[in-house]
This record gives structure tokens, sequence and C-alpha cells, in this order.
């Protein structure tokens, strides 16, 4: 482990406490188009999951719907650093990821409702979307079991040779699940190109990190296998493509699996029907007020940049639309035709 | 006191060997642990130790002998200090360590091979010409009268061949066909197979294709299925299927519904396939039969073939479909023969019963090592009067029901024969159908023949008992018929 390395992992101390993860200020600066691609890309996944959030309430999404605010800089910054042809997979918490390989914001809301026009015609919901044109792999509703599908995925990568590495994320949660220990063998004893995101928002469902876990530090879920690993602070996007971009050469280059650990936090509860009273209303209002990943690069836009108030508005109002449009279209869409039970079992 | 030297067991199903080579000669002294001869059987050459010290007085069997027997005395140990000269075969006690002289290892699959209860295949019963292993290479002529046959074009060169080299075969031919197409799984390359399904396969097709896994079902099970969801065509080998309980979230979850979850996007072109069920003395952890559970699924196919051309191009067509395959082999019929059609690319379409033998007083549903005891019967029902209709269901998903119900409405009868347990089972399946399509043509209750509702004991009469048995087949039959 080398010295930067070691500095960027933070201290036990830091995360027992809660705080937001250490600031990384050796991180190397986004460029003006680099953060208003990337405040762009964060809004629409801000935006579109209050939205969700609202039309959940109002009776609109039915069973399960995890949201993702507050981890948008992860799935942005990982996005950053890939290339065209990476494949991503992850659990049931999975719009931001959707919107961040390029799904459309209709296609994913409409099938949050139900609808004929949803990525999975209304058949999969929240937890099971896909799309093989954008390589999004899914949308898992069984903790864990998306981090054996997506090894097999850099397994096909490297069986093909064609250079592509599987972005395959899981949370704290599923860092606990028997089959993630015995992917990373596989991985590490094949060297496949796989880099293993675990988001670790602190909370599995309404069970602290602490309180399930005994190595808290999931860096270094891979020692045991060799696999090298590094915390990350996943609220600032910078840091997060800036690892993401060493871990993805580590696996293209044919060097085997890498772990990163994304220290973020959500901030709804684990699901829309969770009243989140594990944890304190100030808990989640410091994170909101001191590392709110979006508002991190609205300041920068507006300090370093230089960017006019105007043109960031001007991206607020163009985010709204789209999320308005797809809400529209994912309450006014039809339900799937009755002839859509029968379909899709067998091909 | 000399002691015999006994052909030992090398697996718990192991019925018989080739004594390929004697390491020691007459005369020679022996030391426990001792290297004493080679014995092959069709999975795997093993070595014979010796477990008790003395001169090897007398060989019994030469080098090079086939089909050896177990518990054959082999030759002839005497004590130190005992004129070997004087030594004669039997009369002498054996070494008091049972059936074996001393094995070096465990049988290399930890399962078990073949048993004696079981009735003998089919090939065996005399009448069932369909089945009957032919001497050397045949030719259908008549495949008019012979129902099994059907599939095969007339003229066709057959040869035999045991379940085992079908399977082998079948992978062989489609990994040539396509390169899409591995094999993963534990023991398949290096070992050559547990059960040396794989065996060949390393070296024609290399480490990339056969690949060997770690003992990690459920990981290697997601693998699997992640790289067939990118359209590679995995065929994934469980060792047994009693070990893919722990994947069968990915086998069930993920596999199976995928392609519904993402709209008809994500197909996953994979076959599951290892021995299922019992095999001989291995317990309830090892002998579960599978079949009804995964035929329960939505997304998957279920295949259980018992003949080898029928677990030949049965395979074949698993590894070619675009959709999850569950391929339930059974580890006793692994060694059984069976006449195979010698074409360049045969398959059986999965979702097709077989009218295995033709009979108009009862129809007699089955699948997979069930068929042994349905045949049995019907050959033995034949000579009480009562011709039986057997029928080899192959697929259990999608399920035939056409070509039961169209047997049933011939002979108003039914019964069904599985070894998997009685309570929603594949029997119970299969009446519920018949009472929905051919209620107005049956004249008795559907019976139902399976195994018992206990977990598989592992004293040999408690596993008989567990079992289904001919005698019940047989009681059955005359019991829908009114005999």
């Amino acid at each position: 482990m080398d010295a930067a390395k070691e500095a960027r992992r933070g201290s036990d101390k830091t995360r027992e406490k809660a705080a937001p993860p250490p600031s990384a200020s050796n991180v190397p600066a986004f460029s003006r188009d680099e953060d208003l691609h990337a405040y762009r890309e964060m809004l629409l996944i801000r935006r579109f999951e209050e939205k969700a959030g609202q039309l959940y309430g109002m009776g609109l999404i039915g069973g399960f719907c995890h949201l993702y605010i507050g981890q948008e800089a992860v799935v942005i910054g990982v996005q950053m650093a890939s290339k065209d042809g990476d494949q991503v997979i992850t659990g049931y918490r999975d719009h931001g990821h959707m919107l961040a390989c390029g799904m459309e914001p209709k296609g994913v809301m409409a099938e949050l409702t139900g609808r004929k026009g949803g990525y999975s015609r209304g058949k999969g919901g929240s937890m099971h979307m896909f799309s093989r044109e954008k390589n999004f792999y899914g949308g898992h509703g069984i903790v864990g079991a998306q981090v054996s599908l997506g090894t097999g995925i850099g397994f096909a990568n490297k069986y093909r040779g064609d250079g592509a590495v599987s972005l395959t994320y899981m949370g704290d949660g599923a860092a606990n699940q028997g089959q993630v220990y015995e992917s990373f063998n596989m991985a590490q004893l094949w060297k496949l190109p796989v880099v293993y995101v675990i988001e670790n928002n602190r909370y599995a469902m309404g069970t602290s990190v602490s309180r399930a876990s005994a190595q808290t530090d999931f860096s270094k879920r891979g020692v045991s296998f060799g696999i090298p690993g590094e915390q990350v602070d996943g609220m600032d996007v910078r840091a997060v493509r800036e690892a993401a971009t060493r871990a993805i050469a580590h696996a293209r280059d044919g060097e085997g699996p890498y772990i990163l650990e994304m220290q973020t936090y959500r901030y709804r509860g684990h699901s829309m029907s969770d009243p989140a009273k594990y944890r304190t209303k100030d808990e989640v209002a410091r994170m909101r007020e001191e590392s709110d990943p979006i508002e991190q690069v609205r300041k920068r836009l507006l300090g370093a940049h230089k960017v006019a108030e105007d043109e960031i508005k001007a991206v607020d109002a163009k985010v709204r639309e789209i999320v308005n449009e797809s809400a529209d279209f994912a309450t006014s869409d039809p339900e799937p035709d009755p002839s859509e039970l029968w379909t899709d079992i067998l091909l | 006191m000399a002691t015999d030297i006994l052909m030992p067991a090398l697996s718990p199903t192991m019925e018989q060997g080739k004594l390929a080579k004697w390491l020691k000669k007459e005369g020679d002294p022996v030391k426990a642990g001792d290297i004493l001869a080679e014995i092959e059987t069709d999975k795997a050459t093993m070595e014979v130790e010796a477990v008790d010290e003395g001169v090897l007085a007398k060989i019994l069997i030469a080098d090079g002998t086939d089909n050896v027997a177990v518990n054959t005395p082999i030759a002839v140990l005497a004590d130190e200090g005992e004129d070997p000269a004087s030594v004669e075969a039997g009369g002498t006690k054996p070494n008091g360590k049972g059936r074996e002289e001393g094995q070096k290892a465990p049988a290399p699959d930890m399962h078990a091979e073949g048993q004696a209860e079981r009735p003998a295949p089919a090939a065996k019963t005399g009448d069932d010409k369909p089945v009957e292993t032919p001497a050397s290479p045949a030719v259908i002529t008549n495949r008019g009268q012979d129902p099994a046959m059907a599939e095969i074009p007339e003229g066709t060169e057959m040869v035999t061949q045991t379940v085992r080299e079908a399977l082998r075969d079948a992978m062989a031919e489609e990994m040539r066909r396509d390169d899409k197409v591995f094999v993963m799984g534990e023991e398949v390359a290096e070992y050559q197979g547990a059960y040396k399904i794989t065996q060949g396969l390393l070296q024609e097709f290399g480490a990339k294709r056969v690949v060997d896994t770690p003992i990690t079902e459920h990981g290697f099970a997601g693998v699997g299925v992640g790289a067939a969801f990118t359209g590679l065509r995995p065929i994934v080998e469980f060792m047994t299927f009693n070990f893919a309980m722990q994947a069968i979230d990915q086998i069930i979850n993920s596999a199976a519904k995928t392609l519904y979850m993402s709209g008809g996007q994500l197909g996953c072109p994979i076959v599951f396939r290892g021995p299922n069920g019992a095999a001989a003395r291995v317990g309830a952890q090892h002998s579960h039969d599978y079949a009804a559970w995964y035929s329960n699924v939505p997304g998957l196919k279920v295949v259980m073939p018992y003949t080898a051309s029928d677990a030949k191009g049965l395979l074949k067509s698993a590894i070619r479909d675009p959709n999850p395959v569950v391929f339930l082999e059974n580890e006793i019929l692994y060694g059984q023969s069976f006449p195979v059609p010698k074409l360049d690319d045969f398959t059986v379409p999965i979702g097709k019963a077989k009218v295995h033998r033709e009979g108009k007083d009862v129809t007699i549903v089955s699948f997979g090592i069930g068929m042994t005891y349905a045949l049995k019967a019907a050959h033995e029902l034949a000579e009480a009067g009562i011709e039986a209709e057997v029928i080899d269901l192959r697929t259990i998903r999608p399920m035939d029901s056409e070509t039961v119900v169209a047997s049933v409405k011939k002979t108003g009868r039914c019964i069904t024969v599985e070894e998997g347990f009685p309570q929603s089972g594949i029997g119970a399946e299969i009446a519920a159908r018949l009472m929905v399509d051919a209620f107005d043509y049956l004249d008795a209750p559907v019976l139902r023949i399976t195994g018992k509702d206990v977990p598989m004991p592992y004293a040999a009469n408690l596993e008989k008992l567990a079992l289904p048995n001919v005698a019940e087949v047989i009681e059955a039959a005359k019991a829908v018929c009114y005999r």
C-alpha cells in the first residue's frame, strides 16, 4: 500500500462518527466541461428520483422503490471513467445506474409505473430493468446475486478477449453475502476484468455497517484473495472518477479485479416504506449540508469555473423538463396488454 | 494363515473392473501400503494397496483380465514364514477388511454408481428390443415395429454406447460446432470429470473452454448465468444436483426469470447438468431427485433422459436451446449401454415424450431411471397377460401431455413411476392433467409409484424400501386393471 493510497483510506474513527468522508484535497480538478457534465447527469438522477418518490406517494408506482438520492456521484464518477462497451450490473437501487448508462428516463419511469412503454414492458418493475443496447445488465432483486452475474460478464469479456470491463455494483449489505467471496475468488484466480464497486451508504436497510460487519473497511474485503482495494470519497465525483480510472485500467490490462469502496450516503429511507428511525434527522441533514455531491459541483461551477447562474438555471430547467416528460409519459402510457402475461417466458 | 485378496470396489456403485496390471509378482514380499496392482473401471485407473504384510503367494487373476467382479479373489497372500507354494486359493479367510483388500483412496467422485437392488437395465430383460444392446453395430431395418426407434431414420447404423459416452459426445460435438459453448464445473477439466462425463474435453478444447472451478456452486452458477446473459453458451456441470441447492437461487431467480423481467431482452442460453437422484448408499443429502422442483418453474426447461440415445440427442438440443435447461442425469445410468444412432448430427427435440413400448391395457408413465422399473414391470406384466404401454417423458418441462393423454385414451388406465417424493411430484402433475384432459376415458384412478416420503436412509435394506420397486409397479398396474 503506497502512502497516497493510505491517505485515501481515512480512519476508522471518522467513519464511526458517521461524519462525512474525508475530503480528498489531492484529487485532480475537473475541467469546466467535466463539472458541467457531472452536474447535469447527477441532477438528472436527483430530480428523477424525487419525481419517482412523488409518483410513489400518489400510488402511481407500486411495490418496492429504492431511491438513489445522495449517492449520485458514485455511478456518475464511475461512468465518466468507463468506456463504451463496458457493462454495468447492480442490485435493486438501480434507477441511477440506468440513467447513467444512457437509458431513456421515459422508459425507466414507465417501468416504475408498470406501463407498456417501460424497459421491461411493465413486467420487471423498479428492481428489474435491463438494456442490452446500453450494456446495462440489471437491476437484480436478490441481494448479492448480481455480484456473481457481474463476475460472469467479466468471464465472458475475457473469453471473447474484447477488452470490456464489467462494472459490478453492490451495497454494504450485499458485501456480506457468501457468493460475493466466491466471486472474488474466481475473479482473481482467473484474472477477470471486473471492478467491484461497493456503495457503502452506511445502512443495509436499517442495520448500520458497524452492527453488521466485522470488517467495516470494505476495501479490505478482497485482501485474502490478493485483490487490491481502496476507500473513496463517494460524495466527490472527482475522487470517484479518479479511483475508477485506476481500477478500470487495472482490470482492462488483465491484472484482474479491483475493489472500490465508495463511502456514500442515501438521504431517503431504504425503500419508500422505510421511516428511517435507525438514524437521526441531524445525521441526514449534516450530510446534505456538508457533503452533497451535487452541491459540491454547483459551488465549483459558480466559483472557480465562473459559470453564470443563468447557465446553471438553464441546466436545471432542462433536467426538470426531461423528468416531467418522463412522468407524463409514465402516467399516460397504457398498461401492458393482457396478452403480455404469456410472452417472454421462453425464447 | 493365507489370506485371499479380493477384487476391490473402487466406488460404491462399481460392480466389476479390469485387472489392468500386477505390480508385484508371485513370491514378492508385501508390506502394508505397497501397491499391488492397477484396476481400471470405466471411470478411472486406481491402485490397489496392500493392507496386510506377507508374501504374494499366488496370482489368481492375470494381468489384462476384463470384467472381474467385485469380491472375486484375485490373489493369495501368505503369512511370512508360510510356504507360498502350499497356499491354495479359496478356503482361506478373507483378510477381515470386508470386501476390499484395501483401496488407496475413496472413489474419486465420492458418490455412488450402480447398485444391485434396482432392476437391471431393460436391455437385459429380454423382451425390450428397443434397448437391447447389440453386440456389434446394428442397422435399423424394422423401425416401423419399434416405437422407441421411430425418430431414427430407416437404415441408420447403431453403435453401442454408455450414457456417459453419449453425454460426452454430445458436448464435444456441440463445442466443435459453436465456439461460444464452454463447460465449467468442479473437476471437469484436469480430473476429466468426477464421473468422467467430460473425459477428453480438456485435451480437445483447452482450458479456456473446459474450466475447472473451485468448490463454489453458488458462485460459478452465477458466473455461468452472467456469461450466458452476454450470449455465451455455458454448460454448467454440478457434481450432483444435490450441490446445486447452493446455486438454486441463480438457477431460478436469475436464469429462469430474467427473460420475462426484461421484457424479452435478456435470454439465458445455459445448460445446468449433472447427476440427479439416488445413487447407492450415499444417504439423504446425496440422493435427492429434483425433477419436480425444477419442473415447477416457468422459464426453465427440464430434461431427464433414460437411454444413451436420448441423453445424446437431448443434450445437444439443450445446448442449442436459447433458454436455460436443467438437464438431470442419473449416476446409475451413466455406465449402462444402449444403441445410439451413428449420425453426424443426431438431436432429439425437447418437449416430446416417447412411447417406449406399446401396449393396450395400461399406460405406465415414467422418465429417467424410473424407466428401469417401468420396463421390467411391463415385461413381467406381459407374462401375466397385461400389455402395458410404457411412455418415457424424457422432458419434464414443457411436459408432453398429448402423448400421455393419447395413450390413456387407448388404455383407460395410467400409473406413474418416479424415484422422487410423492407430494407435488411429477406423478401428481400427470394425475391432475389426466383428470382434466382424459377424465371420461379413465376406467380407474391414476396411481403413483414414487420414492417413499422419507429422507433417503443409508442402511441397504432401508434404502431398498425407500426406493420404488418393480413389485409395486406390477401391483399398481394390476390394481388399475382390476386384476
